[in-house]
């Protein structure tokens, strides 16, 4: 590359920063982390590409999950129940059970901060029902959703901003991580880091490292994530070394807008909204007669698929349906949705009042992640185990698998997640740090090369291949490929492809070479992480020949031997990827509880 | 005090993807175009709130504050 001078030089300028702990990314699950840190008097940094609240958990509607039986009858068993059902029994029974278990206290802890949640009549905190959450194992429906209005996770974060403040948490704000650093031991030392005003790189040697950097949605063409979800963690985790687990589970939502992924809510099906298709039948009542439009995301998206797969999409390409809300009353939708009017006129062009809205199913959740345990503790294969801890490295909330939700997410349980497992992870910092666990181990004289070779490469590429022209190859190979349905030869097809993708992002080059705040090369390194993020879930999709949870692929379909093609003899085991040669290990899933509190939650089929 | 163009652009990444979409479009379209003063009241308008930024580009809240105007006007088109 002829960088190799240039580099030496650089490297000289590379300040370094010592932190008992570092936390890169300032979502729920970082800022719930950094309080415990902060809170235990732990030196801690949290690096954040854009401010905290700027977070995509701003994003986040629904609510938040717990047993707090408020409104109705609870318990946490019928959480977990619910939780490994949703999970198509992938996801690890001990860390299940450590999460329902602890929903109640991560909750009312949230209220003490300040939360404004919605209260009953009594002065509770009031819960609606959500898909997927019910009492008695199955039997009816239950209220288990706090929510701040329709702005729960906007409400959270702030309150768990002002707290942080409150417990002088430092920020780095506008500072991207770019590489997870580790000795020839595999223990992880810090993070090297890009603050984004100046264009220095600067190391973080700390004694702990929490990864929390969220979701990977921008991989896929059609997402509703916003554009900060390029899955940094998991990009420097598997560059690092770190295998990433069930990559292969993504959720999508099945009401994004056509060509735009924003959002539309469930709540327009519940209001009487109906899909229909290029006939302006409505198919849903075919798939699903019961429930019709307002079945479980997953069935709803693979119907609307299949409708788009058979001919029957809407438009000039029939590549999307409609949802029409043009039979109800304009003073309905203008009373009860009408952010989803200004959504729908913004990004489709279509008044709903009039017209019906095009929809696609969209890339929303990511299932898999960086492999930890309950704990927060990042685990990987080592000598027969295949959980064993890395020295020194965390991670919690989307970025992390701990599995607690398996092959597919129930709605609401994205916060708990990031509530339950940041404040875990930022736990047992805490307390490895008291058992004097935590030593600084010595950096390497060479820790931030590699992220000076990445840098050097972008300053010294004077031709190559644009870094969009690349994201928009990868994102369309994982939207044509490993989208909603899967098929054995897409997937055969998918890998070549996005191997091949992934050697064109080695080559990217950018025009702008200006050192600070130059969001072109900003792209270029997020590509980085993006393309590990595509190759591990279609390399992982490719190879799990069953049907499970998100993952649903046509020759795997529902019989009498493998109902709804789950194939549990065979794969009922967690997949872990590995960047380095992109070969897959498989480990078991924990089907034993934590505690002897509750029965394990036996096999059965899913169904609704 | 000149505005660091590259700093505006970085700030128009936001939580919530209908506000990147206009952002994008935004910036496509009109950003090398602003001179510095409108760049400086850019930069003020994204201070803040992204909700209430998104009420005010979707035009349910009203904008009330005189130096935004051309800029909201401007979101509104995107």
């Amino acid at each position: 590359m002829g960088c190799a001078d240039s580099l030496g030089a650089i490297s000289v300028n590379v300040a370094k920063r010592t932190f008992d702990a570092v936390i890169v990314g300032a979502g729920g699950s970082g800022l719930r982390a950094a309080l415990q840190l902060s809170e235990a008097g732990l030196k801690t940094a949290v690096l954040s590409k854009v401010f905290p609240t700027r977070s995509h958990t701003v994003a986040a509607q629904g609510g938040v999950a717990a047993s707090l039986g408020n409104t109705t009858e609870d318990h946490w068993h019928w959480h977990m129940y619910d939780t490994v059902k949703g999970s198509d029994w992938l996801g690890d029974q001990d860390s299940i059970e450590f999460m329902c278990k602890k929903a109640n206290e991560v909750v009312i802890e949230l209220e003490h901060y300040g939360m404004p949640f919605d209260r009953t009549d009594a002065g509770k905190i009031y819960q609606r029902p959500f898909g997927g959450h019910s009492m008695h194992y199955g039997k009816s429906p239950v209220m288990r959703s706090c929510a701040a209005a329709d702005r729960t996770g906007h409400a959270m974060l702030h309150a768990l901003y002002q707290r942080n403040v409150r417990a002088h948490t430092q920020f780095f704000v506008e500072w991207m991580a770019l590489d997870l650093l580790r000795d020839a031991n595999g223990n992880v030392l810090g993070v090297t880091a890009l603050e984004l005003e100046t264009g220095e790189v600067s190391i973080f040697h700390t004694r702990a490292t929490i990864f929390a950097t969220g979701g990977s949605g921008r991989i896929f063409y059609s997402s509703t994530n916003a554009f900060t979800n390029t899955g940094d963690g998991l990009g420097m985790a598997a560059r690092a070394g770190i295998p990433l687990e069930d990559m292969e589970f993504w959720q999508f939502h099945p009401t994004g807008v056509a060509g735009a992924g924003v959002l539309i809510t469930e709540g327009v099906r519940g209001e009487g909204g109906i899909l229909r298709n290029a006939s302006g039948e409505r198919f849903m009542e075919r798939y699903a007669p019961n429930l019709k439009d307002l079945a479980s995301r997953d069935v709803v998206s693979r119907s609307m698929v299949t409708e788009i797969n058979e001919g029957r999409g809407c438009g000039h390409d029939k590549d999307y349906v409609l949802l029409d809300i043009t039979h109800l009353s304009p003073e309905i939708i203008m009373k009860r949705l009408p952010g989803i009017r200004e959504i729908s006129i913004r990004f489709a062009g279509v008044d709903p009042i009039k017209a019906p809205i095009p929809v696609v199913p969209t890339c929303h959740y990511q299932m898999g992640g960086i492999p930890t345990n309950y704990k927060g503790q990042v685990v990987i294969p080592k000598t027969g185990n295949p959980s064993t801890p890395v020295h020194g490295f965390y991670a919690a909330g989307e970025c992390a698998c701990a599995s607690v939700h398996g092959a597919n997410r129930l709605g609401t349980n994205s916060l708990l997640d990031l509530l339950v497992f940041g404040k875990s992870a930022g736990e047992s910092v805490v307390a490895d740090f008291k058992a004097g666990q935590l030593e600084f181990k010595p950096l390497p004289e060479d820790a931030a090369e590699k992220s000076l070779a990445r840098l050097a490469r972008l300053e010294f590429m004077k031709q190559g291949n644009t870094v969009h022209d690349v994201r928009l190859a990868m994102q369309r190979t994982m939207q044509k490929h490993a989208g909603v349905f899967r098929f054995k030869d897409l997937l055969k097809e998918g890998v070549t492809h996005i191997l091949k993708v992934a050697e064109d992002a080695k080559e990217t080059f950018i025009n702008d070479k200006s050192k600070i705040w130059n969001t072109a090369r900003q792209e270029a390194l997020e590509l980085d992480n993006m393309i590990e993020v595509a190759k591990a879930t279609m390399i992982s999709a490719e190879a799990r020949k069953e049907s499970r949870g998100a993952h649903v692929r046509d020759d795997a379909p529902d019989t009498p031997e493998h109902p709804n093609g789950r194939d549990d003899e065979n794969w009922l085991k967690h997949s872990l990827w590995f960047s380095e040669d992109n070969h897959l290990e498989y480990k078991p899933v924990h089907l034993k509880p934590l505690s002897e509190d509750v029965e394990p939650i036996a096999l059965a089929k899913r169904t609704y | 005090m000149t505005v660091n163009r590259g700093k505006v652009r970085w700030q128009c990444r936001r939580s919530l993807l209908e506000l990147d979409l206009v952002l994008a479009r935004f910036l496509e379209q009109e950003f090398d175009r602003l001179d510095d003063s409108q760049v400086a009241d850019l930069e003020d308008l994204l201070r803040c709130d992204d909700y209430d930024l998104w009420a005010l580009v979707n035009g349910s809240k009203p904008c009330e504050v005189d130096r935004w105007h051309k800029t909201v006007d401007q979101l509104r088109r995107c």
